[in-house]
């Protein structure tokens, strides 16, 4: 192919995705590497990247400790709580006790956060959420990392990091192609920081169709942050841990300003409360350290996210769906009706879209909610993602190796989607896990841990046969066929997406089967996924479009299929509501109350599990 | 919801094939005018519709759920820091304009060069903290929270 190889070399610290995680990276690296050469490498174009491309309506981690709201170990009580106890509390706590000054500047940078015209601080929605009119948030914090960054290679999808050749387990770039262009690109650098996203799409959608991109994680979050990182043999931990939503049906229009600033409430078919009728039984499965409604109404410790959801699908596997989001007291107040369509364009135009083709004014008619197909991610209510290290100072000996947010392979580090055990960090908590990321990577530099990296042009030469190769193998095989999409030596992206969808919604709980697997299901699951990934070497791609779309299948494979592994591992129902072990129905302490770790060899495709003990904070403060 | 793009207002600029996260508006090569090639991996995020400087892109309901008839349009003005929106119901009862902010600032201006900025010490490389830390925190004089500030610490096990 006439391809042009571009070759960018002595690059200190390599950011790949930007969106709030690797924005945050970018421009941080900045500061603690004044000298050092800092790249961006983004398939699509920074200034609308990411999971907040369209904008968002609210931050919703700020603790507002300049207020006297909240201190870090109280966001890290809500999350560990919320994700039913399995959570890096190391990590989370340093999040927390950074991220507001990451809020402070971006209202320095002019985004417009609101103010409680009664106190002055930010007006907030609930505890942990702050209002602002986020339209142009990602516009923003991208002006930010172009400021830092010596060069942004928009355009320009990473589909595998570059190894050292002269040290095991070593870090020493990536390479992709220009999704525009198709030149290959070649990146040396001697860090980098994964900022990639997490996986929409890979269990089917409810949607059919057209519709298939209405999804509620961005469709162009592949899982490349799991996809790049796992090919590169790095540790994995708490993958199993997919997240269902409540939403509005159809758009999955966001509920959180509904719930929280609006004060909407839910109800069955018959306008009846349903939610506090499923407790009693799953306090049986789950334990009453995991839900004492009691208890939650006393200290305002929230009712965990996946169990509310359980209520939800029960009562609608029950016969009194829809389940409806009263809307109708509240928009009777025109300012709250104005907030309630605002925060649609803020952040899901399309549910405005679709209220407006239906008809539906919550103001006369209470619209349906409905729970989404799962995902794959670690920054919204759940931690999938990279087993890494924490800071120096709050990880006990199993969580600290050296340089925070470091993957367990060297120089490699996550920020956003790619750090595992680390959920409710949110767009604020991104962007500064990529700034903790940066600085560490600059750290590790200037330790010189970083010297004698060599790349060998034969593991440059392996990697464009392998990223070019859907585009040879449709020409070879293209003029068999008259015309049309069936060929029988490959399958095309589409094809391969539809069904890698179908086996993982009906082996792994997605929305058709209710969210059931159990081990029988899986290891039939991880069988096809096998199959699948011979089928995977021979997909076609008619041009550089299609191969863009090959590549973000492979990261969506290999996400899924540690997906599945994990789900096989943790031998208990942990978040009834996200998903269901049919053969473990209960939660369990004595044996599972740890987060789960894997590594993928890289040489065999063998995986090995292991169990990683839980710390937890305690001390002042303790809400129980 | 997917896109699509009037054939009279395109001229053919680009600029929606430039921002499109999706990396689905393309130009036809016979029409020389862009138009959305994957309407399935549209997120109607509206990034193309507000990039367009002819109003050429407009976006219709999802067949599989969205009957026709409706409209949300937008003007997004940088230079003025608002953007505009307008939304009519299919059934001509619901006819809404809503503004809001974009930016209080003019863009980029008070993003600071940290290249420029003073260098950081030794001291500050081997703390914990980032830039203008512990600053702007609380925007006062306080530190950086610590496990032993706050009087804490990490054990094994459940203790909650």
């Amino acid at each position: 192919m006439a391809y042009k190889t571009i070759v960018e070399d002595n690059i200190d610290v390599l950011v790949c995705g930007a969106g709030l995680g690797g924005t945050g990276a970018a421009w941080e690296a900045r500061y603690w590497g004044q000298d050092k050469k800092i790249v961006i490498a983004e398939k699509a174009n920074i200034d609308r990247s990411g999971a907040v491309a369209q904008g968002l309506y609210a931050i919703n981690c700020y603790m507002g400790t300049r207020f006297g709201e909240n201190n870090p170990e109280d966001h890290v009580r809500y999350a560990r709580i919320d994700l039913m106890g399995m959570v890096r509390e190391d990590l989370l706590f340093d999040m927390a006790r950074h991220v507001d000054s990451a809020v402070h500047q971006f209202e320095e940078w002019g985004l417009p956060l609101m103010r409680n015209p009664k106190t002055g601080a930010y007006q907030r929605e609930g505890r942990w959420q702050i209002m602002i009119h986020g339209e142009s948030y990602k516009p923003i914090v991208a002006e930010a990392a172009k400021k830092s960054a010596d060069k942004v290679y928009n355009r320009v999808c990473v589909t595998h990091l570059l190894m050292d050749d002269a040290k095991k387990n070593r870090v020493a770039g990536a390479v992709g192609f220009n999704v525009r262009t198709g030149n290959y690109h070649v990146f040396k650098s001697k860090t980098v920081v994964v900022g990639a996203g997490g996986a929409s799409n890979i269990f089917k959608p409810r949607s059919v169709g057209e519709g298939a991109g209405r999804v509620w994680y961005a469709p162009w979050s592949s899982g490349s942050a799991y996809g790049l990182l796992i090919e590169a043999g790095a540790k994995m931990t708490q993958m199993e841990n997919r997240i269902v939503l409540a939403r509005f049906k159809d758009g999955y229009g966001p509920v959180g300003a509904y719930f929280l600033h609006l004060k909407t409430y839910t109800q069955n078919c018959l306008g009846e409360e349903y939610e506090s009728t499923w407790f009693p039984e799953l306090q049986k499965m789950v334990g009453k350290e995991y839900l004492d409604p009691e208890a939650s109404h006393r200290t305002h410790r929230p009712i965990p996210t996946c169990l509310r959801n359980h209520a939800l699908i029960n009562e609608v596997n029950a016969g009194r769906g829809p389940i409806h989001m009263v809307t109708m007291e509240a928009f009777q107040d025109p300012h709250l009706e104005e907030i309630g369509w605002h925060n649609f364009l803020g952040m899901t135009v399309g549910q405005a879209v679709l209220w407006a083709a239906t008809d539906v004014n919550p103001k006369y008619e209470n619209p349906e909610l409905t729970t989404s197909e799962p995902y794959v991610m670690g920054s919204h209510a759940t931690g999938c993602g990279a087993w890494c290290s924490g800071p120096e100072d709050v990880s006990p000996p199993e969580y600290f190796w050296g340089y925070n947010r470091m993957t367990s392979v060297e120089g490699l580090f996550g920020a956003g989607d790619a750090v595992g055990g680390t959920p409710h960090a949110f767009s604020s908590g991104s962007f500064t896990e990529g700034r903790l990321a940066a600085k560490a990577a600059c750290q590790y530099i200037d330790d010189g841990k970083a010297e004698g990296i060599r790349v060998s042009q034969e593991q440059i030469d392996r990697r464009k046969a392998e990223i070019y190769k859907p585009m040879e193998h449709y020409k070879t095989y293209r003029n068999e066929i008259t015309a049309g999409s069936v060929n029988p030596n490959y399958i095309n992206p589409r094809q391969g997406l539809d069904r890698l969808q179908k086996l993982m919604d009906e082996y792994c709980g997605g929305v058709t089967v209710n969210y059931m697997t159990n081990e029988k299901l899986l290891h039939i699951g991880l069988k096809k996924l096998k199959i699948m990934e011979e089928d995977l070497e021979k997909i076609g791609a008619e041009n550089v479009h299609e191969l863009l779309r090959a590549w973000e299948l492979k990261h969506r494979h290999r996400a899924s299929e540690s997906v599945m592994q994990h789900t096989l591992f943790r031998k208990e129902t942990r978040w009834p509501g996200y998903y269901y072990r049919g053969d473990a129905m209960k939660l369990d302490d004595e044996n599972w109350h740890v987060l789960t770790v894997s590594r993928r060899d890289p040489e065999t495709g063998e995986y090995t599990m292991e169990k990683a003990p839980c710390y937890h904070l305690v001390g002042e403060g303790e809400d129980e | 919801m997917p896109t699509f793009v009037y054939m009279t207002r395109c001229d053919g600029c680009g600029h929606c094939v430039d921002i499109c996260p999706s990396d689905i508006m393309h130009i036809d090569k016979t029409t020389r005018r862009a138009y959305n090639i994957e309407p399935n991996m549209c997120w109607e995020c509206y990034s193309c519709v507000k990039a367009c400087p002819h109003h050429a892109i407009d976006v219709r309901g999802y067949a599989d759920f969205a009957p026709l008839g409706h409209s949300v349009r937008v003007i997004r003005d940088e230079e003025k820091g608002v953007i505009a929106w307008r939304i009519k119901f299919r059934n001509g009862e619901k006819d809404m304009n809503l503004l809001a902010p974009i930016t209080t600032k003019p863009w980029g201006k008070h993003i600071p060069q940290l290249a420029d900025a003073p260098a950081p010490d030794k001291k500050q490389r081997d703390s914990q903290l980032l830039f203008n830390e512990p600053k702007y925190i609380r925007m006062d004089e306080g530190g950086l929270h610590t496990l032993e500030s706050n009087g804490l610490k990490m054990k094994e096990g459940v203790y909650y």
